[in-house]
């Protein structure tokens, strides 16, 4: 039936005719027919596409002036698995200490409290509110404000000794990063349903058990994929270290292209360090989201 | 029963037996706004009252003043034999600690309209928290517990499921469940069915009906008047944050001595 002949016929129907005549239904058991696949041809054109792209890719950076064997030779030397190592460990110690304060933090900027609460607004405004890097250099040369350090009573050491560039480091991302994280945590928080609370104090729950037990653990399910996302950013963010003489593994790639000068075959093999442990925290992160996502039907597809 | 059955003659002498919760002439003030006026009302052991009036009259704020999620202005409330919320020394007036209002708290147990079950939690862990993180219960002997009770609302089978997974009235029946885990004196009802389909209103209020016949104290805020003529022992009817009447079920639906009252209720069964 063609679209005007359908249309005029639902707008002036034939008041001779009687009601619409249809056959009765055929017999169709739909799981005994042929099923015929749809095809997708905006996916198919996409695919290909990408494809093209990447050979392309592919082509230029074989025939570039890039010795690849060079590169694969340096994936496994001893000062860059000792640097891939220190981004890694230095990463989750700072990621511990961000999520430990940031937690903190947003529990804090809830709190019925007023003096709780503007300690956490001044801490987030001083550590967002300035460049990491020139939080880095601060506490690195803390000594020539305060050339020596101690409690009164127990004993002081000179600053230079103390703040070592990973003391310096740990201070600069771990703070830093908590002010960013509890940003992230408080939005969890919010999310989470009054009457939640209101369940929780009316079984007799204390505030802090309703956080850990209740509050929290439903906060998670919508912190983790911003969490991820900050701890990816502290990942490469640890490269800033470098400056202060920490060793990472972009200051270790450094090294070892001041003294053989493959510069571009080595930043490769930082590129492939930094995509390898950034895949392996995507995966953590996936079955994170799992364990906090039980009970939470989403609309969308979350994966 | 009807000589207690006037506000006025509860406000003068509180009844014979020492009633576990006792509203006097308490006031909620939220802003500037009076949400509750001078309300009186005496619970005694093993009674049930339902709470019923027109929308906005203070039912919900009444309920939510016992359990503490809301702090009262005027007048007392008393809870057991103790002040709720304070602690009284002659003349002065500290308020409580947070340790010992959640002690307090525990004396009741609140079934709220939109049943705030844990979502995290299965049915089976949404029960058993509560023993176990406030009572000091060991985790087997809670979910012992648990089991037993969700048997008990009629949930044996589905133990293992996430509130997600239940129906509205399935869930409500685990929000009964969790509440009675922590054996509480007195239950709480904030409209238990309102928030459900029609077809399973009759599961919960079920499960309440056996709970009134085992002679657990209920205060239900309800609008299902065939329920509180059937299972309360005294109806308390309030307007605009007073109570305008109390008395027997039966009495308070049938003959109604306030207008407002006769009202209220033609306006209920016209609805219908
Ligand atoms: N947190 C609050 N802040 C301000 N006003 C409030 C608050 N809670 C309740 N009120 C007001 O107090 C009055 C009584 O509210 P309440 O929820 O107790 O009524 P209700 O009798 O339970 O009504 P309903 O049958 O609709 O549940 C209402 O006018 C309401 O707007
Ligand atoms: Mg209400």
């Amino acid at each position: 039936m063609s679209l005007t002949s359908g249309a005029a016929a639902a707008i002036a129907p034939n008041p001779h005719s009687g009601p619409a005549r249809r056959e009765a239904a055929p017999e169709v058991d739909i799981s005994k027919m042929i099923q015929v696949r749809p095809r997708r041809w905006g996916r198919m054109t996409a695919v290909a596409l990408i494809v093209l792209i990447l050979a392309w890719l592919t082509k230029a950076f074989a025939e570039g002036n890039i010795a690849w064997d060079v590169t694969g030779d340096h994936m496994f030397w001893p000062t860059i698995l000792k640097g891939v190592w220190g981004t890694i460990w230095m990463s989750i110690a700072c990621m511990i200490m961000g999520i430990v304060i940031g937690v903190v933090c947003a529990v804090m900027r809830g709190s019925p409290n007023p003096v709780l609460r503007w300690v956490a607004i001044g801490y987030q405004w001083f550590f967002r509110g300035t460049p990491v890097v020139l939080q880095l250099l601060i506490w690195f040369n803390l000594a020539l404000v305060f050339p020596y350090m101690g409690v009164p009573g127990i004993g002081s050491a000179r600053t230079v000794d103390l703040i070592t560039p990973i003391v310096a480091t740990l201070l600069g991302l771990g703070l830093n990063q908590g002010a960013y994280t509890s940003e992230v945590v408080r939005a969890g928080l919010l999310s989470v349903d009054r009457g939640q609370f209101e369940a929780a104090q009316a079984i007799g729950m204390g505030y802090w058990t309703s956080l850990r037990r209740i509050i929290l653990p439903q906060a998670m399910r919508v912190v983790i994929p911003p969490l991820g996302n900050e701890f990816i950013g502290l990942v490469k963010m640890t490269s800033l270290a470098s400056i202060i003489g920490f060793s990472d593994l972009l200051r270790s790639v450094q090294d070892v292209y001041y003294l053989n000068a493959r510069v571009i075959e080595l930043l490769m093999v930082a590129a492939a360090w930094y995509l390898v442990v950034v895949t392996i925290l995507s995966i953590g992160q996936s079955a994170l989201e799992r364990r906090f996502g039980r009970g939470f039907a989403s609309g969308v597809r979350t994966e | 029963m009807n000589a207690r059955g006037m506000t006025a003659m509860t406000d003068a002498a509180a009844p014979a037996a020492a009633p576990i919760v006792s509203g006097r002439k308490v006031g909620k003030l939220f802003g500037d706004f009076r949400a509750l006026t001078d309300v009186s009302i005496d619970v005694a052991e093993g009674e049930v009252v339902c709470i019923i009036g027109p929308s906005g009259s203070g039912k919900t704020t009444f309920l939510r003043c016992i359990n503490q999620l809301e702090r009262i202005d005027n007048g007392a409330l008393w809870l057991d034999g103790e002040l709720v919320g304070f602690r009284l020394e002659g003349e002065r007036l500290h308020p409580l600690p947070d340790g010992e209002i959640a002690r307090q708290r525990r004396k009741t147990g609140m079934v709220f309209q939109r049943f705030n079950l844990f979502p995290h939690m299965t049915a089976l862990q949404n029960v058993s928290e509560g023993p176990v993180q406030v009572l000091g219960e060991s985790r087997a002997k809670a979910t012992e517990r648990a089991r037993a009770l969700l048997t008990r609302v009629g949930l044996g089978d589905k133990t293992d499921s996430f509130p997600k997974d239940l129906s509205g009235g399935q869930q409500q029946r685990t929000a009964i469940a969790r509440a009675l885990a922590m054996n509480p004196k007195v239950m709480l009802f904030d409209e238990p069915t309102s928030a459900l389909d029609p077809e399973l209103v009759g599961e919960v209020l079920a499960v309440m009906r056996d709970l009134a016949r085992e002679g657990m104290t209920m205060i239900v805020v309800t609008h299902e008047l065939g329920f509180a003529r059937e299972v309360a022992d005294r109806v308390v009817f309030m307007d605009q944050g007073r109570v305008v009447e109390t008395g027997p079920a039966h009495a308070l639906m049938d003959t109604p001595q306030e207008k407002r009252t006769r009202d209220f209720l033609r306006s209920v069964t016209h609805k219908d």
